[in-house]
C-alpha cells in the first residue's frame, strides 16, 4: 500500500510544471496514492532475468543521412505562438 | 436509402457506376452532421473542405482514377494534425491551434481522395475510455435505451458515435489501450487497431509513442479493409513505422477460415464479468467453431498484471511527450501576473490548459520517471510488459492463428455515472484491450450481439504481427456469423 503524503504530491507537482493549489493537495494525494497501490501489483511478477522491453517490433531503426532536410518556413513555425516578435518566440524574462 | 447509410464498399461502387456522386454524399453526410449537434461527435465542422474535395473527386472518378476512398466521405479525430484546420486534441492547452501540415495518416486519406468532413471529438490527448475528459464536452452515444444519454466510449467517442449515428461512412481512430476498439463495441461497429508501425504516428498528436496505433473506424469489416488500406504503410518521419508492403486487406476476405486454429485465452475468464459478455464469448467461439476453425484452450499467464504495466508506462510516454506544451510555440499560454517568470508561465499554462486526468497522468508518470522511483516502476513495468509480449509470441509459436476475447466487460454505461468512481474503475475498461498494444499486436472489435437492454456488445480477434489480413478475414467470418445488422433509433 502506497501512500503519497502531501510533501511529495506537491513535488510531484513541481516537477510536472502543474500549478496545484494547496487545498487541492490532499485529493491529489489520495488519487496518486491510489494508483500506486493498482501498480504494485507488478510487485508480485518474477522479473528475475527480464530485460526491459524498448522495442515493440525487433526491428533495427532505419537510419538516415545526417542532413537538412527541411526549413526556412519561419514563418510557419511562429504562426501558432501566443507570442512571437521580430522572428522569435517570446517568454517572459528568465534571467534576472 | 439515403447516401450517408451507404457502406465505403456500396458508395465506392455507386460512384464508379455513376449512380452518385461525391458531392451528393458528401451533402447527405453534412445535412446528417447538422442534424446530430445533439450527438457532440464533430466538433469542428469544414463543409467548405469537404465540398472542395467532393469536387475533386467527382473529377477524379470521371477521369478514370479513383483509387477505392475517392469521393468517401469521413470524419477525422481531433488528435489527427489536419492543415489549416483546429487540431487540439480535445484540449484547452492546444486552443486555437492550426497546424501548418497534416498528418500523415489524414494526408494519405486526403492524396486518396476521400473528403474531410470535419473533425471528431475525443478524450482530452485520447485519456479516457467514456469521452467525458474532452474540452468539448461529451460525446453522446447514438444507442439509447431509455432517458439517459449513454457513452459511446472512448477516447475515440466522437469517431465511434458518427459512424454508428451515419454521419459519415467512416471515422480515424487511434488506439493506445482500446480506444478504437472499446467505443467501436459501445456504438455497434467495427474498429481496427493495426500492429504496431503498420501507420505512421507522424502528425498524430502523440500520448504513448510505443503504443499508439490509428486505425479505421467503420460499419463493416469490408469498410476497415478498404480505409486500411489507404492508411497504412511506411512513413519515412516515422522510425517506427514499418518498411513493409500494404497487403491488398480486401482482397484477403475469402470467409474461408477451415483449418485456422483459434485461441481462446483461459486468464479472459475474470471474476466479475457479466454473464452476458461470457455468454457471448461463448456463441462467438461456437460461430467460429461452425466455419471450420479449431478452438484452442490457450494460456496467456501475464494478462492480470497487463493493466498496471499498461498505467505505468503510458503516463510516463504521456509526461514525456506532453512537456512541448509550455505556452510558448502554440496553443494556450495563461495571463501571468506581474513578476511572474518563466516558471510560473509552464505551471499557470499547464494548469488552466489540461483537464483533471491529463493532469493526474502527468503526474503520475513523473512519478514513476523520477530519481528513485525509475526501477521500481517504469523498469519493472517494461519488464513485465516483456513477459506479457512473450505470453503472446509462445501461443502464436503453438500455431494459433488468431485469439477471441470479449472486446469489452460491459455495455455502453452512462454518461456521468463514473464520475464518483475511482479513476481505477475507469480504467478497467480496457481490461481485455491494454494487453494488445503492449505486445504491439493488431486486434479488431466486431459487433456480435445486442445485450438483454437494448444494447451492442462486440467481440475482440487478436492477430499474428503483421497479420492484419488474416485478422480481418477471421473477423468477416464472425461478422457473417453474428449478423448484427441492428442500428441505433433515431432520438436526435
Amino acid at each position: 500500500m502506497s501512500t503519497i503524503d502531501l510533501e511529495t504530491a506537491r513535488r510531484v507537482a513541481k516537477l510536472a510544471r502543474i500549478r496545484v493549489p494547496d487545498e487541492n493537495l490532499p485529493e491529489l494525494a489520495e488519487q496518486l496514492s491510489g494508483i500506486l497501490t493498482f501498480m504494485e501489483q507488478l510487485n508480485e511478477v518474477d522479473v528475475e532475468g527480464i530485460e526491459p522491453m524498448t522495442s515493440v517490433s525487433p526491428m533495427r531503426l532505419k537510419r538516415r543521412q545526417d542532413g537538412v532536410t527541411d526549413g526556412n518556413m519561419q514563418d510557419k513555425i511562429l504562426s501558432n505562438a501566443p507570442d512571437a516578435r521580430e522572428g522569435f518566440f517570446a517568454v517572459p524574462k528568465v534571467v534576472e | 436509402m439515403t447516401l450517408n447509410t451507404l457502406t465505403i464498399a456500396q458508395a465506392r461502387d455507386a460512384l464508379r457506376k455513376g449512380e452518385t456522386t461525391s458531392v451528393e454524399l458528401t451533402q447527405a453526410c453534412l445535412t446528417a452532421i447538422d442534424g446530430a449537434d445533439v450527438l457532440n461527435a464533430f466538433v469542428h465542422k469544414t463543409p467548405e473542405i469537404a465540398l472542395d474535395r467532393a469536387r475533386a473527386a467527382d473529377a477524379r472518378i470521371q477521369a478514370g482514377d479513383a483509387p477505392s476512398m475517392c469521393g468517401i466521405p469521413l470524419g477525422i479525430k481531433d488528435l489527427f494534425c489536419t492543415e489549416g484546420v483546429p487540431s487540439q486534441a480535445a484540449s484547452n492547452i492546444l486552443k486555437g491551434f492550426k497546424p501548418n501540415y497534416e498528418s500523415t495518416v489524414s494526408g494519405k486519406l486526403r492524396d486518396a481522395g476521400s473528403v474531410m468532413l470535419g473533425k471528431l471529438n475525443m478524450d482530452e490527448f485520447a485519456m479516457g475510455s467514456s469521452n467525458e475528459t474532452a474540452c468539448y464536452g461529451n460525446a453522446v452515444n447514438p444507442w439509447k435505451i431509455d432517458d439517459r444519454q449513454l457513452t459511446p466510449g472512448g477516447s475515440s467517442g466522437g469517431s465511434a458515435a458518427a459512424v454508428a449515428a451515419d454521419l459519415c461512412l467512416g471515422a480515424t481512430g487511434t488506439d493506445t489501450g482500446g480506444s478504437i476498439r472499446q467505443p467501436a463495441a459501445f456504438t455497434g461497429i467495427v474498429g481496427i487497431k493495426p500492429t504496431y508501425g503498420r501507420c505512421s504516428r507522424w502528425g498524430v498528436v502523440a500520448f504513448a509513442s510505443s503504443l499508439d496505433q490509428a486505425g479505421p473506424m467503420t460499419r463493416t469489416v469490408r469498410d476497415a479493409a478498404i480505409m486500411l488500406g489507404a492508411m497504412a504503410g511506411h512513413d519515412a518521419k516515422d522510425s517506427t513505422s514499418a518498411d513493409l508492403a500494404v497487403p491488398d486487406f480486401e482482397a484477403a476476405l475469402t470467409g474461408d477460415i477451415k483449418g485456422r486454429k483459434i485461441g481462446i485465452p483461459r486468464e479472459y475468464h475474470m471474476d466479475g464479468i457479466p454473464a452476458e459478455i461470457e455468454k457471448l464469448w461463448a456463441d462467438g467461439t461456437a460461430m467460429l467453431k461452425d466455419a471450420g476453425a479449431e478452438i484452442v484452450d490457450i494460456s496467456l499467464p501475464h494478462t492480470k498484471y497487463a493493466l498496471p504495466a499498461y498505467y505505468v508506462i503510458a503516463p510516463a510516454e504521456a509526461s514525456s511527450n506532453l512537456a512541448r506544451y509550455d505556452g510558448v510555440r502554440y496553443g494556450h499560454r495563461a495571463t501571468l501576473d506581474a513578476g511572474d517568470g518563466i516558471t510560473e508561465m509552464y505551471e499557470k499554462t499547464r494548469a488552466e490548459g489540461f483537464g483533471p486526468e491529463v493532469q493526474r497522468r502527468v503526474m503520475v508518470g513523473t512519478y514513476v520517471l523520477s530519481a528513485g522511483f525509475y526501477d521500481a516502476y517504469y523498469n519493472r513495468a517494461r519488464k513485465v510488459r516483456a513477459l506479457i509480449k512473450r505470453d503472446f509470441d509462445e501461443a502464436y509459436a503453438s500455431g494459433i492463428d488468431a485469439i477471441l476475447t470479449p472486446a469489452t466487460p460491459s455495455a455502453a454505461f452512462g454518461l456521468g455515472e463514473m464520475a464518483n468512481a475511482d479513476p481505477i474503475q475507469m480504467y478497467l475498461n480496457d481490461v481485455f484491450t491494454v494487453t494488445v498494444n503492449l505486445a504491439g499486436l493488431p486486434g479488431i472489435t466486431v459487433p456480435a450481439g445486442l445485450n438483454d437492454a437494448g444494447l451492442p456488445l462486440g467481440l475482440q480477434l487478436i492477430g499474428r504481427p503483421w497479420g492484419e489480413a488474416d485478422l480481418l478475414n477471421t473477423a468477416y467470418v464472425l461478422e457473417k456469423a453474428a449478423g448484427f445488422v441492428s442500428k441505433p433509433s433515431k432520438w436526435w
